[in-house]
């Protein structure tokens, strides 16, 4: 607080604005929907946002980790499919504790492969991951025989399972809970803790963190572990709220996670970047979709509205960085 | 003269047979397209046949045609993941448009208008992503990753999330047209790769594209004019992106909003297979058509031996990964490599 | 010469940057065929002059004139067709390209079609590099090449453009000796054909081999223009830096102890072979060498980064195997790396987390890392080295060089290590900051430390050191004792002369 009263008093209010346009932005996004639409700033429709953001949130919480490291991944959409389809799949097969046991150890393998050749080997994490995403497509379909998967009608409604996606604490939907909980625990983890610390730095100068004795190789393995623990949990999630699956069900989430991790302000370049940003950008995201809908316009627009919007919030950050807004490039 | 060039033929035939094995090693894809192709012809009866080559070639002429415009850009040391959308654009935009009443007493030359309208969006867009490029200074990932979106919803809301569907028969029949004794698609995929090819190996545009991808500072100091240059490939891309919509949508006699979706990731796969690399500098279209020729072979020997098409994707991702890992270790250094 | 015209004047040149005078009407001219020393220290506006002739800084004030006719450069195109070539430091080439390419790099020749003309590019850069005794042909890979091999890339292409000013921005950094000797041939050779040369170098020695005239800069402002000549080292020194420098050795000799590092028979691979040597607590010893000659490379395998072919590292007399950075680390040796920025720091990170970063596992409150912990080290390494900046939160990307290099010391004092290894210590930082660290490496030996110091200044070497190691391609050629040293017999153990392991 201190920093920031100094900060205001220096007249530095210029780039205060630009290095958290983000925060602005999202204010300026409520406030406009909220006058625009009446029901936009009710306690239901706000949940209702929230709820629908929380699996692009939870996904978001690793990727974020890995692109502060410096990396990239695109495989968590086709592990979200993978993850799900084999948890609905085995809940009937093994029982739900067993089932979330089961895909939970292999999600975190795929996660090993993707940290093993990206950490260890060395390979360029887009690649890896694209192939990876096409791997892991391939591998759910041939798990499931390119079949839908459904749990039993009949325990739809009595199976514990139901309560991730379906269940409620305090009037509170389960899946937001379970979003602000894992948002704080890795939040916490990254700003606060030397692992933290490590991250940050290994995506800021690769080379001067192994000269500062940080295992560079284990700290990105480590980042894929986290990211594919986080869609793991997405998987629980979505599988509990719809009792089934389709074999392509995360198909483009990779993208969509990926837009709104930069939306919040995290830099693919590495080194920067925050849990809180990347939650801001998440519920941006949410809210351009909910209050164009409440304004009447068609579903799609939000898209529409998200490419502005991402590219205006990057730009500002870059122009806020190199002090002009133009590149110098002739 | 004339003798400088026999002295060259002979010089060239002398290294013919290291030349040979350079060039397998420039291209590792090709390596695999000759094993692949051995194994299907092998193992099938259907796959060694001229209608099935035909075949191969319109199949992935699609992916090539936007491969084409990949590895430029991607030379470049750009990227663009737009490419799905603009294929769904420029197909509903070509199909819609034929059907519009105000052309439609012009018989078969309703096409026209359509066709030229879906190009100009293809390389409009990719006009828009060169200039945000070019004057914000923001990441081209970044810039196509939200045009992707951006065009994707474009296209629903044009199409209100409906199919169309061409009416003029003289459309869908080009898709399976031919000429000269092959599919038309398949001399419209050759003659670019041709052109692209030249273009990028002999014109003072291919020379600066490497140029910029590899060094751009370099470039810049030498003069070239970076920003123009990358707007002008965006374009390319982008009117390959909705040449292959076009095309696409010959072949179905329709377009679909969902035309399209995930062509970025195979399109990059393509090229990557190929040996282009992200960092930009490298790559070439020799490599690209390998790279695209490799992924329809695949699928169609994979398809006629009746393997699921889910074990394509497990293959193509592990093959992917493969090329990457071989690239990296042909590329290892001596001693001089610090444990970093 | 006094009655040619220069082929290039500067007239009162200023530039200023916020709350900075970064030239202050300086003039500089320059005459057909001669090649110009232009000297001073770091942040006297060497660069910023040159950035002014290469058209990628505007002055303030003042005006540019070529062939006596005043002209504008707003880019380093129109300097360049005003005849004024700039060969970088950090060369600035397509590595991926042939050479021909890149000496033709944006303007290329085409044929009537529009198509890239080979035939013609290759026949015009062949026969440059016929004029520059070059031993690799127009279509060679340029990445394939030495650096030696791509300044000349460089060079011809200053040829390509009729250049008649080429600056040379510190050209032999990375040349070794035999490399240097073909570069001032080339040099000659440009001088006359005509061409003059602006040459920048802090080589003293460089600079009154090759040069005609010398014009030194002292804070943005000119000091004065002499003759080679008919001037000497010191009187060059005393214009840059205001005074005489002191070159008398101020060592306090600390205590010497016991044997901390003991090195036997360590070689790795091509980089070096067979070096011995042993550090006491307490003392300084200094590796002197021509870049190559394999000292880094022995800092790195010290430090974890690089593993040996054979040979054994003794820790107070235990053998021990050091397999990374943070082995190295464990068994308390510190390497204050050679690049600050690419190697020592994170420079988007801010002060506090830098200094912290090696030891950032030991810091902790609970699960979290402490604050206060942190903050008191920085505190006491800021007091201890007199780090200026603003805050802690500051991003180590906006400070000073010297105190980058502080920061990068003090995250290793607060190692509290046993073996400090210091390589380049004071590259790219100014005068008053370079005596403050050759102070206080002495310090740390005072104290207790083995400090080894890696350095190509002699004058660095001389100042700091116990003992001093020659080395030459990966060999030690000699140990020298404080009392021995002296400038005459370095240069010869570093150049193999008189040495019969010399190869």
């Amino acid at each position: 607080m201190a920093g920031f009263v100094e900060r205001m008093r220096n007249g530095d209010i210029k780039s205060l604005i630009a290095r958290n346009g983000i925060f602005v932005a999202f204010v300026a996004f409520m406030i406009a929907f909220g006058i625009g639409s009446d029901r936009f700033l009710t306690f239901d429709n706000l949940e209702s946002v929230v709820r629908s953001s929380a699996m692009i949130g939870i996904m978001a919480l690793g990727v974020t980790i890995v692109v502060i490291s410096g990396n990239l991944d695109l495989s968590v959409g086709s592990m979200l499919s993978f993850g799900t389809v084999m948890v609905v799949n085995l809940h009937d097969k093994i029982g739900p504790g067993p089932a979330i046991l089961v895909m939970m150890i292999c999600v975190l393998l795929l996660g090993a492969v993707n940290g093993f050749l990206i950490g260890f080997v060395r390979l360029n994490s887009l690649i890896v991951t694209l192939g990876m995403l096409s791997a892991i497509q391939g591998l759910t379909l041939i798990y499931s025989g390119g079949k839908n998967v459904d749990v039993n009608p009949s325990t739809q409604d009595t199976t514990w399972f139901r309560v991730f996606g379906r269940g409620e604490v305090a009037g509170i939907d389960m899946p937001i809970i379970i979003f602000f909980a894992l948002a704080s625990f890795v939040g916490f983890i990254i700003a606060f803790t030397p692992y933290g610390r490590r991250v940050y730095a290994v995506g800021g100068n690769p080379t001067a963190a192994v000269f500062s004795g940080i295992r560079r190789n284990r700290v990105v393995f480590s980042t894929y572990i986290v990211s594919a623990f986080c869609v793991g949990i997405a998987s629980i999630i979505l599988g509990s709220r719809v009792m089934g699956s389709q074999n392509n069900v995360g198909q483009g989430y990779e993208l969509l996670v990926l837009a709104s991790v930069i939306l919040g302000g995290t830099s693919l370049l590495g080194g920067s970047g925050s849990i809180l940003k990347t939650v801001i950008g998440v519920l941006i995201l949410g809210f351009i979709q909910n209050g164009l809908l409440l304004l009447g316009y068609p579903y799609f627009a939000q898209w529409i509205v998200t490419w502005i919007v991402i590219i205006l919030a990057v730009w500002l950050d870059v122009a806020a960085k190199r002090g002009r807004l133009l590149s110098p490039i002739a | 003269m004339a003798e400088t060039s026999v002295e060259s033929v002979s010089a060239q035939a002398n290294q013919g047979v290291k030349g040979n094995f350079r060039w397998v090693v420039r291209h590792p894809i090709w390596a695999f397209v000759v094993i692949i192709f051995l194994f299907f012809s092998l193992m099938t009866d259907t796959f060694f046949s001229l209608g099935n080559f035909e075949n191969i070639l319109v199949q992935t002429s699609t992916l090539g045609l936007i491969a084409l415009g990949m590895t430029i850009v991607m030379i470049n040391g750009n990227i663009d993941l737009s490419v799905g959308a603009v294929v769904a654009l420029a197909a509903s935009l070509t199909v819609d448009i034929m059907g519009w009443p105000m052309f439609e007493s012009w018989g078969n030359w309703q096409i026209l208008p359509a066709v030229a309208a879906g190009l100009a969006s293809g390389v409009l867009l990719g006009a828009l992503n060169g200039l945000i490029v070019w004057k914000t200074g923001v990441d081209a990932f970044i810039v196509t990753l939200g045009a992707m979106l951006g065009v994707r919803g474009l296209v629903f809301v044009y199409t209100g999330e409906q199919s169309f569907f061409a009416m003029n028969f003289a459309y869908s029949d080009f898709g399976a047209s031919r000429f000269l004794g092959l599919p038309t698609l398949a001399w419209i995929f050759l003659v670019f790769t041709l052109l692209i090819h030249i273009l990028l190996s002999r014109t003072v545009h291919g020379s600066n594209t490497y140029a910029v991808g590899d060094n751009r500072e370099a470039a810049v100091n030498a003069g070239i004019r970076v920003g123009p240059h990358m707007m002008v490939n965006f374009m390319i891309v982008g009117f390959f992106a909705a040449l292959a919509g076009i095309t696409l949508s010959t072949q179905m006699g329709a377009s679909t909003p969902n035309l399209g979706r995930d062509y970025e990731l195979w399109v990059i796969t393509a090229t990557v297979l190929g040996g282009t690399k992200l960092t930009g500098g490298a790559g070439n279209i020799i490599g690209t058509f390998g790279g695209v020729l490799a992924i329809g072979i695949l699928r169609n020997g994979m398809n006629l031996m009746q393997v699921p098409a889910f074990y394509v994707l497990v293959t193509l991702g592990v093959i992917l990964i493969a090329v990457l890992f071989l690239d990296k270790q042909l590329n290892r250094k001596g001693d001089g490599e610090l444990r970093i | 010469m006094s009655e040619a015209q220069p082929v290039l004047r500067l007239e009162g040149i200023v530039k200023t940057f916020p709350g900075v005078r970064a030239l202050d009407g300086v003039d500089f001219s320059v005459f057909p065929g001669e090649v110009h020393a232009l000297m001073g220290e770091n942040g006297a506006g060497k660069s910023t002059l040159m950035k002014v002739l290469a058209g990628m800084y505007q002055p303030n004030e003042g005006r540019i004139m070529i062939d006596r006719k005043p002209v504008v450069m707003r880019n380093p195109i129109e300097a360049k067709q005003n005849g004024i070539i700039l060969i970088h430091q950090e060369l600035s080439l397509a590595e991926q390209m042939t050479v021909a390419e890149n000496v033709f790099l944006g303007e290329l020749p085409r044929t009537r079609w529009g198509f890239v003309d080979w035939k013609v590019l290759e026949e015009r850069v062949g026969s440059i590099l016929a004029k520059l005794n070059c031993d690799f042909g127009p279509r060679t890979n340029v990445g394939s090449l030495s650096i030696a091999k791509k300044q000349m890339v460089e060079i011809a292409r200053a040829l390509t453009h009729h250049a008649k000013v080429v600056v040379f921005d510190e050209p032999t950094a990375s040349l070794t000796d035999a490399e240097k000797v073909v570069l001032f041939d080339i040099i000659n050779d440009l001088k006359s054909d005509g061409v003059s040369i602006v040459y920048i170098s802090h080589r003293m020695e460089e600079i009154f081999t090759i040069s005609d005239r010398i014009t030194v800069l002292r804070d943005g402002s000119y000091r004065g223009t002499l003759v080679a000549a008919d001037t000497t080292e010191d009187e060059v020194t005393q214009l840059m830096i205001g005074r005489s420098l002191d070159y008398s050795r101020n060592i306090e000799q600390g205590e010497i102890g016991d044997i901390t590092l003991e090195v036997d028979g360590l070689s790795c691979g091509r980089l070096y072979s067979d070096v011995s040597f042993a550090v006491r607590a307490g003392e300084v010893v200094g590796f002197y060498g021509l870049v190559g000659a394999g000292r880094t490379e022995i800092a790195e395998t010290l430090f974890g980064l690089r593993e040996p072919t054979s040979g054994t590292i003794r820790l107070d007399g235990e053998a021990v195997s050091i397999g990374s950075p943070a082995d190295a680390i464990a068994n308390g040796i510190s390497l204050v790396p050679e690049s600050r920025k690419e190697q020592g720091l994170v420079l988007g990170m801010n002060c506090r987390d830098n200094i912290t970063l090696p030891q950032v596992d030991d810091m902790t409150a609970g699960p979290f890392v402490s604050n206060g912990a942190e903050i008191a080290i920085y505190d006491m390494y800021r007091d201890r080295l007199d780090i200026k900046a603003p805050s802690w939160r500051s991003e180590v990307g906006n400070l000073s060089g010297g105190n980058q290099q502080k920061i990068v010391i003090g995250k290793w004092l607060a190692m509290k290590p046993r073996v400090l290894i210091v390589d380049e210590p004071t590259r790219g930082i100014d005068v008053g900051s370079k005596a403050e660290i050759h102070n206080l490496i002495r310090e740390l030996a005072h104290s207790g430390y083995a400090v080894i110091v890696i350095s190509s200044e002699m004058p660095e070497i001389l100042r700091v050191s116990d003992r001093v190691i020659a080395m030459y391609q990966g060999r030690i050629m000699r140990e020298f004792t404080a009392d021995e040293v002296n400038e005459d017999n370095l240069v010869q153990a570093i150049s193999g002369v008189g040495n019969g392991k010399a190869a």
